[in-house]
């Protein structure tokens, strides 16, 4: 498989991270750093898609002292533990309604 | 729907929208056990194939996510490729075969695995593609009404449907499946196709594959996919007969009603009151009138996302969201592996 995650390098630090992730867009990299932005110790975290014609996007992290890298991976881990959690509810949520069937109190 | 006070709000005004200031009370450390504590999801509406539900205490870019990922990241199946052995329809043979191939298939795209590229086209596997064959040929009806001129009187399949596709096992298909016939058949059985006339034919073979909606529209499971944030429309002042019917008006069906009142001396009057803000389409009209203007606070609650998806039919909704979900899920292990493996 090829490999879709790499880093530009740069001499700023283990702090400081600009990670290229080949084939993902908006769909990854808004979702991804909203999950990091609420991290204590982030400067920046933010992402660019940087031309619309080649399908990557730039994304960048800064923290206060952490490696970027733990960061990345943090976040990742805790993005893939929120989608376990809304999994859960929904289903938690639609066997409910099933199992009532009883339209919601809308008003 | 009265909603607590503490919650983010979109305020609307007649010139501007903009978010209220909220003071941050979570301490950003647990972020995402608040997100496991907060996240509220109620169904609320379920009709054959839509899906309405209100997803509380998530933040937009989650939702957006979703959202992105049911129209251009869930597969599904669809004709890919088309080998004509005769056409001699009106319609041309690459006209013919784009509308083939958005045609809605039944067949449940979990049960294939996506084709590998750079494969030649006549190769296929029966892992893999679902084969569909279209014949029909157009003849004069022998035994025609007399006065009748209607194509379909005069003439055989004068009209060809997407219930003439028929599907054809490959491999080892025919005994995987035994009720494939129903299983792959087409989704509508009356999406017309073409219309011939007496020595027309149409033979085709098609070859559907998995797919997804990036790559083309017809591999897209949904028809929309779409959010909004929860509106909330608040009165300040009492707005009274004609005034409460104008009021009423200015917003969409059933958001207002008007109540019959009695004042302690006995003097009856109407009043307007919020009943249900859900389906307001928010359209600020109610600002064109000078007496109502100051009486209404227009909001969207900026954590309430009302979400709707409608499926073109292969699967319930429901479905297609935790499979959405699950792709989310799927792109973080994929390069989850990536950096604990190779490195960066």
């Amino acid at each position: 498989m090829e490999k879709r995650l790499s880093r530009i390098p740069g001499n700023q630090g283990i702090t400081y991270g600009t990670f290229v992730f080949v084939d993902e867009g908006h769909t990854l990299g808004n979702a991804l750093s909203y999950v990091i932005n609420q991290y204590p110790g982030i400067k920046i975290c933010a992402y660019t898609v940087p031309h619309p014609a080649e399908n990557k996007i730039h994304f960048n992290i800064q923290t206060t002292g952490e490696s970027a890298i733990e960061v990345l991976k943090r976040g990742l881990q805790d993005l893939e533990r929120i989608c376990d959690h809304t999994i859960e509810t929904f289903d938690t949520a639609y066997k409910n309604f099933k199992s009532n069937d009883t339209p919601m109190d809308t008003t | 729907m009265e909603a607590k006070s503490e919650n983010p709000r979109w305020v609307m005004r007649e010139h501007e929208v903009f978010k209220e200031y909220a003071r941050e009370t979570s301490s950003k450390a647990t972020a995402l056990k608040n997100y496991i504590q907060e996240l509220r999801i109620e169904i609320v509406r379920e009709e054959d194939k839509e899906l309405e539900f209100d997803i509380i205490g998530c933040d937009i870019s989650l939702v957006n996510a979703f959202r992105r990922i049911l129209i251009s990241e869930v597969p599904s199946m669809a004709i890919d490729k088309v080998f004509i052995i005769n056409n001699t329809s009106l319609l041309q043979d690459e006209v013919l075969a784009h509308r083939l191939g958005l045609i809605p298939l039944r067949a449940d795209p979990r049960l294939f695995e996506y084709p590998p590229s750079g494969r030649k086209d006549e190769e296929v596997s029966e892992q893999d593609t679902l084969k569909y064959e279209l014949k029909v040929t157009c003849t004069t009806h022998p035994q025609a009404p007399k006065y009748s001129r209607l194509p379909e009187d005069m003439y055989r399949n004068s009209k060809v449907y997407s219930k003439d596709i028929k599907w054809v096992p490959i491999g080892r298909q025919g005994d995987m499946f035994p009720h494939g016939t129903e299983q792959f058949s087409v989704l509508e059985n009356d999406i017309l196709i073409c219309k011939m006339r007496p020595g027309h034919e149409i033979h085709a073979f098609m070859h559907a594959v998995k797919g997804i909606g990036k790559d083309h529209a017809k591999f897209s499971p949904v028809a929309p996919a779409r959010y909004r944030l929860m509106p909330a429309i608040e009165l300040t002042k009492p707005v009274r007969n004609e005034d409460a019917d104008l009021l009423q008006s200015c917003f969409s069906p059933a958001v207002i009603e008007v109540v019959e009142k009695e004042t302690s001396s006995g003097e009856k009057y109407r009043e307007a009151r919020v009943k249900n803000a859900r389906y307001d389409s928010c359209a600020r009209n109610v600002y064109r009138y000078e007496q109502l203007k100051d009486c209404v606070k227009m909001t969207r609650i900026s954590d309430h996302v009302i979400f709707n998806i409608e499926s073109v039919g292969t699967l319930p909704p429901a479905v297609l969201f935790t499979e959405a979900v699950k792709v989310l899920k799927n792109k973080c292990r994929i390069f989850l592996a990536e950096l604990e493996h190779a490195g960066v």
